[in-house]
């Protein structure tokens, strides 16, 4: 067992756990103002795209991360428009995006890269002192990583304080819970759930580039293969709350080190039923989290005016 | 009062205006298509008449755009009945390769059989598999409240995976043990593979094509024809039926659905089972019909060539009416023929196709909110001046969605 739960694996799930966090934690705001975006991984892939694409012209790590927010934030746009103004139907309206975005990314890659290309990307960077504690592993575990898991780990406190202890938090809950309330106090619904789709847009942009540049340093065909999925099934799993997400993504990117783990070292479970496992827990989560409570009561539902 | 054929000739023209946003959403579509063809160096029109000439160009290339639009069809007929009753199937990949899987091993098992025999068991199962893999999610839908999109979605993963250990081990064709085999069954006997389809032209016609057999050379099967009939009984089952009642009640309005007393959680499985029963179908004619084998290359697409996603596309392009879906897969059975040459000759990628698709998607589903406003205006002058609106006319569903 102990070549089974070396360090090595629990450092590979902080890792892996980045892209989960940063595109979780903003589906959750979205839905938080009831708003499903289901076109997360459709624009992560996008993100993931863009994000390689100017890293391996540019060779700058930081355009690299812009572009991909920027690509995230253009398409969050166009979900905001297509849900909230247009008021068309999320799921539905959700694969579209998703097909888009997975269409686009391989037609891009295709006509401006063509074959699989290495770039630099980012590497880990150790904090002094933190990460030579041998004690358990402790720094090999937690302070030797790329920018981005840490700043994916920061996120996740700050997204918790917005929602629930600043104005624009109460703002995003009232607007999820009772529009119509929301609307007779003053607050501009569509204005916030323009922002909390469009502030997913740009973490779902980040998420694929934390993959792009930064944990796969490649890009392919459908890189994120229905993580972006797995990241809005979390958010339900999640309960809605930040440290829900944190939780849940561990557990995911967890069960994803061990898989690779194991199939590294060669224990004899069939290969394909180690690929299958986090989309079997993650329906079995989502039986879980249907007992949950704190669902948006608007969630999916358009906002009509005085009604 | 108006007369009988005013009221008809009221109701037609209803119908086709209903029909503008799609199409607009289509003209969207191909323009949005048409800037990214230009900035990618490609002329759009050019572009454009290399996708018509390799869809319809010749008598072979329009037979593989109908070989195309085959599973389309079947997928799109199943989607139409789950959006119908008001819940969203994104399963009919995974529904697709449960039916193909248990279909392929049917024939295998079934193989001393004669025809009349292993050739019905074989789409049976394949039906009864698909709607067994769509039960689940419906199941979990109906009692425990779990979103179908993101069950279906995963259940899509698990199915490929499933084929691919099965394809690997119990099911590896004989011939191909080794270390470096294809992941692929055994080959179906000829005498259990669904028939070549020939289209016999009357004398009138025998004169513009050359000669009397139609598509006699090509891969067009009888695939075909089974999911055309299916689509027409598939109609009468929503629009003449109590259960097709049932099933549009609940998708309209739930909670007026359980009030009228129908078991709105029965209805939402049983609309997911025969939508997976469809996905399933879809998959073992393919394999009965064309690739007389179960293969693939291990990639999530590698045996459903997407068709689980774009018969999606299909149902909402065609007014999620069966009958409706029939031009609508011919359509993108031709978007998909049509892409590889002009792959060929402009060296555009064919993944150009699946982001079109992703645009009519989201264009067809926005532009609902024109149909439906103008919908609820004639249903509002319709009780204004005491006349009901005709009981069969479908009207677009309200698909809400609990998790």
């Amino acid at each position: 067992m102990n070549e089974i739960f070396t360090a090595s694996v629990f450092a590979s799930a902080i890792r892996l756990a980045t892209p989960y966090i940063f595109a979780g934690l903003g589906e959750t705001f979205s839905q938080r103002s009831g708003v499903l975006n289901l076109g997360v991984d459709g624009i992560m892939l996008m993100g993931a795209f863009t994000g390689f694409y100017a890293v391996y012209i540019t060779e700058n790590l930081l355009i690299g991360v812009l572009v991909a927010m920027l690509t995230g934030l253009v398409m969050g746009l166009a979900v905001a428009f297509i849900s909230v103004t247009l008021k068309a139907e999320q799921g539905i309206s959700g694969i579209g995006v998703y097909l888009f975005g997975l269409g686009l990314s391989e037609l891009l890659f295709q006509k401006l890269i063509g074959t699989p290309k290495s770039i630099v990307g980012f590497t880990a960077i150790s904090i002094p002192g933190l990460s030579d504690i041998q004690f358990l592993g402790i720094g090999e575990i937690f302070f030797r990583h790329n920018l981005l898991v840490y700043v994916a780990f920061a996120l996740v406190p700050i997204s918790a304080y917005v929602l629930n202890r600043t104005p624009l938090g109460l703002m995003i809950r009232a607007v999820g819970q009772n529009p119509q309330a929301a609307d007779a106090m003053g607050i501009n619904v569509a204005r916030v759930r323009y922002f909390t789709v469009t502030l997913g847009g740009v973490m779902s942009g980040l998420a694929g580039a934390s993959l792009s540049i930064a944990l796969l340093k490649v890009f392919q065909q459908n890189l994120t293969s229905g993580m972006g999925f797995i990241a809005v099934a979390l958010v339900y799993f999640g309960g809605w709350r930040p440290f829900g997400i944190l939780a849940g993504a561990m557990l995911f990117s967890f069960v994803n080190a061990l898989q690779l783990q194991i199939s590294g070292i060669g224990v004899d479970i069939p290969a394909e039923f180690a690929v299958m496992a986090p989309y079997v827990i993650t329906i079995i989560t989502l039986i879980f989290a249907s007992k949950r409570t704190e669902k948006p009561t608007a969630l999916t539902k358009p906002f009509e005016r005085g009604e | 009062m108006p007369s009988h054929s005013q009221r008809l000739l009221q109701n037609i023209l209803n119908r086709l205006l209903d029909m503008v946003p799609t199409l607009l959403a289509l003209v969207l579509a191909f323009l949005v298509a048409s800037i990214l063809l230009f900035a990618l160096g490609a002329d759009p029109g050019t572009a454009i008449n290399s996708m018509l000439q390799g869809a319809f160009g010749t008598e072979n290339a329009t037979a593989e755009t109908l070989v195309k639009a085959t599973p389309i069809l079947f997928v799109a007929i199943g989607i139409s009945i789950a959006f119908r009753g008001g819940v969203i199937n994104i399963g009919g990949e995974g529904q697709m390769i449960a039916g193909a899987v248990a279909g392929v091993t049917t024939a295998l098992v079934l193989k001393d059989a004669p025809a009349i025999i292993t050739i019905p068991m074989s789409l049976v199962m394949g039906f009864i598999s698909g709607a067994f893999y769509g039960g689940i999610a419906g199941f979990l839908r109906a009692y425990f409240g779990v979103n179908e999109i993101l069950s279906t979605i995963m259940l899509n993963q698990v199915a490929v995976q499933l084929m691919n250990y099965l394809l690997n081990n119990p099911l590896l064709d004989p011939a191909e043990l080794g270390t470096n085999h294809i992941p692929k069954t055994a080959r179906i006997l000829a005498e259990h593979q669904l028939p070549r389809l020939t289209i016999n032209l009357p004398e009138v016609l025998v004169s513009i094509f050359g000669h009397a057999d139609l598509f006699a050379k090509t891969r067009l099967h009888y695939g075909l024809i089974i999911a055309i009939v299916l689509a027409i009984l598939t109609y009468i089952l929503l629009w003449r039926t109590t259960i097709g009642y049932r099933i549009r009640a609940v998708g309209q309005n739930e909670r007026a659905a359980r009030y009228a007393g129908i078991n709105v959680k029965r209805q939402m499985m049983l609309s997911l089972v025969l939508a997976g029963g469809f996905a399933g179908l879809a998959g073992v004619v393919q394999v009965l019909g064309l690739q007389y084998r179960l293969q693939t290359d291990g990639s999530p697409a590698g045996f459903t060539a997407s068709a689980g996603f774009n018969g999606i596309v299909a149902a909402l392009f065609g007014g999620l009416n069966p009958i409706g879906a029939i031009p609508a897969s011919a359509f993108f059975g031709g978007l998909l023929v049509g892409a590889q040459k002009m792959q060929r000759d402009l060296g555009v990628p064919a993944a150009l196709i699946t982001a079109i698709n992703g645009l009519i998607v989201v264009f067809v589903v926005s532009s609902q909110i024109f149909t439906q406003r103008r919908q609820r205006r004639r249903a509002n002058i319709a009780v204004a001046t005491v006349d009901m609106p005709e009981a069969d006319e479908p009207v677009q569903p309200v698909l809400e969605e609990v998790v």
